[in-house]
């Protein structure tokens, strides 16, 4: 029991992780229908900016830790924007009208690029930084197992569900919204009424690179050890979530991510940690042959 | 377009140019700065803060003055290419490229003659080994992604079903190398049908993150199952092949290759041996694959691959094409991994990460999806490469996946594209210039 309600506080926690990496996949695939493969990429980037910020403010003696937190994820938000900007600008946009393979092998390349820069720049080996937030709640004891809810724990739920609140209103709300939504529909027509197609999808890319760049400020506080090679994986568990929950369906990301990381943590305390990977690649498999449109999405139709 | 407008934009665009560049400079510098002007490093003491601003302003000024020059050049030639466009747009018919079989025929003889030139040293003849191993797994990747055009991002799987069925039914029950290559082979393709039947439905992006998943549960088995594979050890001692049963050793109570032929034993003739297998396997890849293009199945592939739809519309069971394609090229895999074992004498999950299936599928993807001739060069291009300078490694992976980008944009057929129009339309832009 005790193990049980952990490994749900623990699931959740990555879930919300995976949902924040999975919202940028989704968005991107719903406006230019591709899979931005080096969007696991730029959350590594935002994860080893952060520890740099990190290690910055440590070094400048700002030690509260709320606004240590908040300078930390400005930081990374900016830098990591960035850096969907520029992906698109030189990887994508100019395949925009290509066929369908040449985006996605750019985008491999790009991934490939850019774990490399980061370990060509920023050194091959593990970074750790201190813990940001130790300590945490004991919530009960059970048959001798205590169940733990760590500080860290909680606050990544708190910004997730914030930034999901603040993310939905963005798009039902506003005008940047709309205009996201009338490109997802229709490029062409969107661009006849007046939108500016490539700007639009520029800040798409950039919404995208800002979730991820929280992702990552996120995972460097909550595991403390980043390095160079951590974006692939999680990048591919992210886009499981999106596909599980539906490709195109921002609820459905979130979802997919809360599910994916509920797996991967009852998978690795009950069944085997070594296989945990396995797991998740099984579940995308599945996934795709018998509900190809995901939990929420809308079935795909193929037109000429 | 006049002379004198030409002169008077060129003159409007420095400004504009100029602009450009800077805003370019300034993007360099935010992308920079994290990356290149800070980095952590551990001195003992936990994670300190380095800087390198003279790195950055290197960096940052390279990018300025680069899409200063780059913009320059464009325009430059764009305004030349335009013109030639003009005299040459309505007679625009692709050319038949003879000089490419030419280009075949002088690579082949390259081969064959390569360990009589080089006879004494060993490390050319090895590196040649290698680089056949990549063309080898290129042409077999190629008939996936050039010719089905399936993006497969998991084919290192293959290559690793092939190695360890290779590296198991010797070590454990002694079977030889040729009777083994057709049983590898079959496995290999076994696991293609297997993961292919049910996701080759797909649309292609879906597709690649499934092989690519694939790719990686294979590893990952073959790292956690210990009693199976040795786990990340591997397996060791996996017997080499012989020459028609004579094997490569020194003299002993057995014929060997040397005693038989009454040679000197020397242990390069086992080297120079497998050079040739390795040849003489991929050549015979190579004419499998070309003739496989004319019949039937082939034409399928290619039709497939240019449009789905209209071949489901002409009855054609798209399934059914593609599965064939994915089956034949894991098959090819399986093979090369079979001599990739035979060759190591030692294989371990090491040898089949993802980097190693961005590899081949950068060679074909490079070399132009499609040629053969292409995936040649791009295979000698990425081997050799690295080997030229030790210092360059470092950054082979990091120019490697620029490469892929670079390549996609400005040429996204491969330096050496198959699928050339065969017939050009003048352009609007063409129009444009001389109204």
């Amino acid at each position: 029991m005790g193990q049980f309600i952990q490994q749900l506080i623990n699931g959740l926690t990555l879930g919300a992780v995976y949902g924040l990496i999975a919202l940028g996949y989704t968005m991107v695939y719903g406006i230019i229908g591709m899979i931005n493969f080096a969007h696991g990429d730029i959350y590594m980037v935002s994860a080893i900016i952060s520890v740099t910020a990190l290690t910055l403010m440590s070094a400048l003696g700002i030690s509260a830790v709320p606004l240590v937190l908040a300078l930390v994820l400005i930081i990374a938000i900016a830098f990591t924007s960035v850096y969907g900007w520029a992906v698109e600008r030189t990887a994508y946009r100019p395949l925009r009208n290509a066929s369908r393979l040449a985006p996605l092998i750019s985008a491999i390349g790009m991934s490939i690029f850019l774990q490399n820069m980061v370990q060509v720049t920023q050194g091959a080996r593990v970074k750790p930084v201190p813990t940001l937030m130790p300590g945490g709640i004991e919530l009960f004891t059970h048959a001798g197992f205590s169940v733990h809810l760590a500080y860290t724990q909680i606050m990544i739920c708190v910004v997730t569900v914030v930034l999901m609140v603040a993310f939905t209103g963005l798009i039902t709300r506003t005008s940047f919204g709309r205009q996201q939504r009338a490109c997802e529909q229709d490029r062409t027509m969107a661009s006849l009424l007046g939108i500016d197609v490539d700007k639009t999808i520029s800040y798409t890319f950039m919404l995208g690179a800002a979730l991820a760049a929280v992702a990552g400020v996120m995972v460097t506080v909550y595991y403390g050890v980043v390095d160079f090679s951590i974006g692939f994986v999680a990048g591919i568990k992210a886009f499981t979530a999106a596909v599980l929950g539906g490709v195109g369906s921002l609820p459905g990301a979130m979802l997919g991510g809360v599910l994916i990381g509920l797996i991967e943590s009852y998978w690795s305390a009950y069944l085997s940690p070594e296989y945990k990977d396995v797991a998740t690649f099984v579940i995308l498999i599945l996934v795709l042959m018998f509900r190809p449109s995901g939990l929420l999405g809308r079935p795909e139709v193929e037109k000429v | 377009m006049s002379a004198h407008a030409v002169q008077q934009s060129s003159g409007m665009l420095l400004a504009d140019r100029l602009k450009d560049a800077v805003r370019i400079g300034v993007v360099a510098l935010l992308l920079g700065i994290p990356m290149l002007g800070l980095t952590t490093a551990d001195q003992g003491a936990g994670l300190q803060v380095l800087t390198r601003w003279p790195l950055l302003a290197q960096f940052v000024g390279v990018v300025f003055f680069g899409r200063l020059s780059l913009q320059w050049l464009v325009s430059h030639f764009h305004l030349r290419k335009l013109q030639r466009q003009r005299v040459a747009a309505k007679t625009a018919v692709a050319q038949e490229r003879p000089w490419l079989k030419w280009l075949g025929a002088l690579a082949l003889a390259i081969a064959v003659g390569l360990p009589i030139a080089f006879s004494g040293n060993r490390y050319v003849i090895d590196t040649a080994t290698t680089v056949l191993i990549y063309v080898m797994l290129g042409w077999g990747l190629n008939v996936v992604v050039g010719l089905a055009g399936l993006l497969d991002l998991g084919y290192v799987a293959f290559y690793a079903v092939g190695a360890y069925s290779y590296g198991l039914l010797s070590t454990l029950f002694g079977w030889g190398f040729w009777e083994t290559l057709p049983v590898a082979g079959g496995m290999a393709a076994l696991f293609g049908v297997l993961l292919g039947w049910p996701t080759l439905r797909l649309r292609g992006d879906y597709l690649a993150i499934v092989t690519l998943g694939f790719g990686e549960i294979i590893r990952i088995i073959l790292v956690n199952w210990t009693d199976f594979s040795g786990g990340p050890n591997g397996i060791n001692s996996i017997p080499r092949p012989g020459f028609f049963g004579l094997e490569f050793k020194p003299p002993g109570d057995t014929p060997t290759f040397a005693s038989f032929f009454h040679l000197e034993y020397s242990a390069n003739h086992r080297v120079v041996f497998l050079y040739y297998l390795i040849l003489m396997l991929a050549l015979l890849t190579n004419v499998f694959v070309s003739r496989l293009r004319r019949l039937p199945v082939g034409m399928a592939w290619e039709a497939v691959r240019e449009d789905e739809l209209a071949c489901k519309a002409l009855g054609i069971n798209v399934t059914g094409v593609k599965l064939s394609a994915y089956a034949i090229g894991a098959m090819l895999g399986g093979f090369a991994g079979v001599f990739f074992a035979a060759r190591q004498g030692f294989i371990s999950p090491e040898s089949f990460v993802f980097s190693e299936s961005a590899t081949i599928l950068a060679i074909v993807v490079l070399g132009g999806r499609g040629s053969q001739l292409g995936v040649v060069f791009a295979a000698l291009l990425l081997v050799v490469l690295p080997e030229l300078g030790r210092d360059f490694s470092d950054y082979r992976m990091l120019l490697f996946g620029a490469a892929m980008v670079l390549i996609m944009v400005w040429r996204p057929g491969g330096l050496v594209a198959r699928r050339e129009p065969t017939i050009q339309i003048e352009t609007p832009a063409v129009q444009g210039a001389t109204t």
